[in-house]
């Protein structure tokens, strides 16, 4: 029986998973995933990709909000910006699909950048402001600048294919959407155990002793901002090839709100807590809609009520998050598995 | 000064004027550090000597002066540069970053010796692999070891009392390698046993790390046991330099400290 968790050197303390077990229950997860799509029906599926773009976009807010400590009211922006340019790079300049999807996370790193210039003058609430002009800027290109948008009617995008094969159901597109998921996860998380991680997380909780270490603030913000956009275009570029078409109502400020409550609800500088965060946010508009239909069979004309309250319940949660448990989800996480480290003897 | 002692000199401070509006903080000060030695800066509060710190840090900058350490003329640097030189600091009140392990803390310091980017950070694989490990088994052996912080490297650092607090930020100054170290009141708010453990290890760093120490302290007695010069502010303006003998019989030093000759001596310990 386990008895605690000792190392013996140095290469086993730094490993990414830390015990058998780890890569056990992770090993079982990644099964679970590969098997999904041949037992899942369709609408499950749907749910699926969308939690993975959320988890592509929560990972990249969470390395500037959670990781950095800048808080960014304008990710929605940087998802525009990627779908936006993988978009017109495929439908206009004849790009594949495999190539768009890196390009727009380039171009929305480049407006991530410049976004990003304030930072270095700006904190806090006041840079929460100027994220937020963003937000409305980047709306207004999508909606006006219509030579290359196509304005509200918004741009019809081809599945992306290999040869003759189209990823053109939620099915297909499901194993896209994983090994995504896995790339931007994965990098994330050694990124952060990595120097340039550690510099991130040195600017948000003492910006002037990170000066005396060295840390360039200039180029670390500015990076965080980067890598961040580059995430939220990718994510944005996957999720309008799913959805075959982009619109500027993809990307209203209420998305980058739902971006932060998963950060929030999930936990703050944490990128397990992203992954929670966006599949609890993700579900939760899909329970009500399932809630609504209960309600519908039995009190008839009551389930409208349900649905509006999507925002409301946002709302709720990101209040009681912040007071009852401000590491959020994965602080829970971590709580039950320090029970069960030592279950059942745990004294 | 002979001549070897001229060469000597690793950090020359020259004629510093530092002023927030009409207060003057610094008024023409000068000093020279010599190589390997323990440099002390007294004074009363509000004397100037973390100003002089801040500047030498570039924090502020002085409206005229020059500082010049072993060669490069501080003052052309950008603050994020000065580390590189091989200066490293610690603060009066504690400046960790909070909510990072201790060992992160440390692995911090040794930042501006790391090679990885956002790229091979982010694949974690081969050399950036490789540089992680060796800087642990590194902060291991020479900082936590040294410091006798084992038992909590793997705390979060605003957890631990005040006492350790100071001793991890002197290991994350540490791992920067430093030629020359700027400690703020390293024994403030701390107890005599603490006090003894911070001497020994600055007494340590200095000797057989060969590391210059520059070091601000209220408590006389520490200052009068450690260092080889000691240099006194008061008022932006320095009233005395030389070695601990000779500044606390020095009467301006008196004077400056409460003005009334025996209660001074008593203080300064003479």
């Amino acid at each position: 029986m386990r008895s605690g968790d000792f190392k013996e050197d140095y290469i086993k303390d730094e490993a990414i998973f830390q015990s058998v077990f780890v890569k056990f229950w992770l090993g079982l997860f990644f099964v679970f995933l590969v098997l999904f799509p041949f037992a899942a029906n369709i609408h499950m599926l749907y749910i699926a990709n969308l939690i993975g773009f959320a988890v592509i976009g929560a990972v990249g807010l969470n390395l500037l909000t959670g990781f950095t400590g800048q808080i960014s009211l304008g990710h929605a922006a940087f998802l525009g910006v990627g779908a936006y340019a993988s978009a017109i790079l495929i439908t206009r300049c004849g790009f594949s699909f495999w190539l768009s999807v890196p390009l727009a996370g380039l171009v929305s790193a480049l407006a991530g950048f410049l976004i990003g210039l304030p930072s270095l003058r700006v904190k806090g609430l006041y840079l929460c402001i100027a994220t937020l002009a963003s937000q409305f800027i980047f709306g207004f290109i999508f909606v006006h600048w219509e030579s290359m948008t196509n304005g509200i009617t918004g741009i019809h995008i081809p599945p992306p294919s290999i040869g003759d094969f189209k990823f053109d159901t939620e099915r297909k597109f499901y194993w896209i959407t994983l090994v995504s998921v896995i790339l931007a996860v994965g990098y994330a998380r050694n990124l952060v155990r990595s120097k340039m991680g550690r510099a991130f997380m040195a600017i948000r909780d003492r910006d002037l002793a990170a000066e005396i270490m060295g840390i360039n603030l200039f180029r670390y913000k500015l990076s965080s901002f980067a890598i961040s956009s580059f995430y939220a275009g990718v994510a944005g570029a996957l999720w309008v090839s799913f959805l075959k078409v982009v619109t500027p109502e993809h990307f209203p400020f209420l998305l980058s709100i739902e971006y932060l409550a998963m950060i929030i609800v999930g936990g703050l500088g944490s990128v397990l807590g992203s992954i929670f965060g966006a599949i609890f946010m993700t579900l939760v508009p899909e329970t009500l809609s399932v809630l609504s239909d209960i309600v519908k069979e039995m009190a008839p004309g009551w389930e409208n009520l349900i649905i509006p309250f999507k925002e409301v319940v946002f709302g709720f949660l990101i209040v009681g998050f912040l007071v009852f448990e401000p590491h959020g989800l994965v602080e829970i996480w971590n709580r039950i598995k320090k029970f069960f480290i030592l279950w059942p003897f745990s004294y | 000064m002979s001549d070897s002692a001229k060469e000597d000199i690793q950090l020359l401070i020259e004629d510093i004027h530092l002023d927030f509006g009409g207060l003057k903080a610094l008024n023409g000060v000068s000093a020279s550090v010599r190589k390997g030695e323990i440099f002390s800066i007294i004074g009363p509060n509000g004397a100037g000597k973390t100003s002089l710190l801040n500047c030498i840090n570039r924090f502020y900058t002085p409206s005229k002066g020059k500082i010049l350490f072993e060669g490069h003329d501080l003052l052309k640097y950008k603050p994020h540069k000065i580390s590189t030189l091989g200066i490293a600091r610690t603060f009066q009140n504690v400046e960790l970053f909070k909510y990072m392990t201790v060992l992160d803390n440390i692995k911090l310091g040794r930042h501006i010796h790391l090679k990885s980017g956002f790229l091979s950070g982010g694949i974690y694989y081969g050399k950036t692999r490789r540089e992680e490990i060796e800087l642990r088994e590194e902060i291991e052996e020479k900082i936590i070891d040294f410091l006798e912080i084992e038992h909590i490297r793997k705390s979060i650092v605003h957890t631990l009392p005040f006492g350790m607090q100071k001793r991890v930020e002197l290991g994350r100054a540490l791992a920067m390698k430093p030629k020359i170290l700027l400690l703020d009141e390293p024994a403030a708010g701390m107890n005599l046993e603490e006090t003894e453990d911070i001497v020994r290890f600055i007494l340590d760093i200095n000797e057989e790390w060969g590391v210059t120490i520059i070091l601000i302290e209220h408590d006389m007695g520490v200052v009068m046991d450690i260092s080889d010069r000691v240099c006194v502010l008061d008022f932006g303006e320095k009233i005395a330099e030389g070695k601990p003998d000779q500044v606390r019989r020095d009467e301006h030093v008196i004077k400056a400290y409460l003005g009334q000759a025996d209660l001074t001596l008593s203080r300064l310990g003479a």
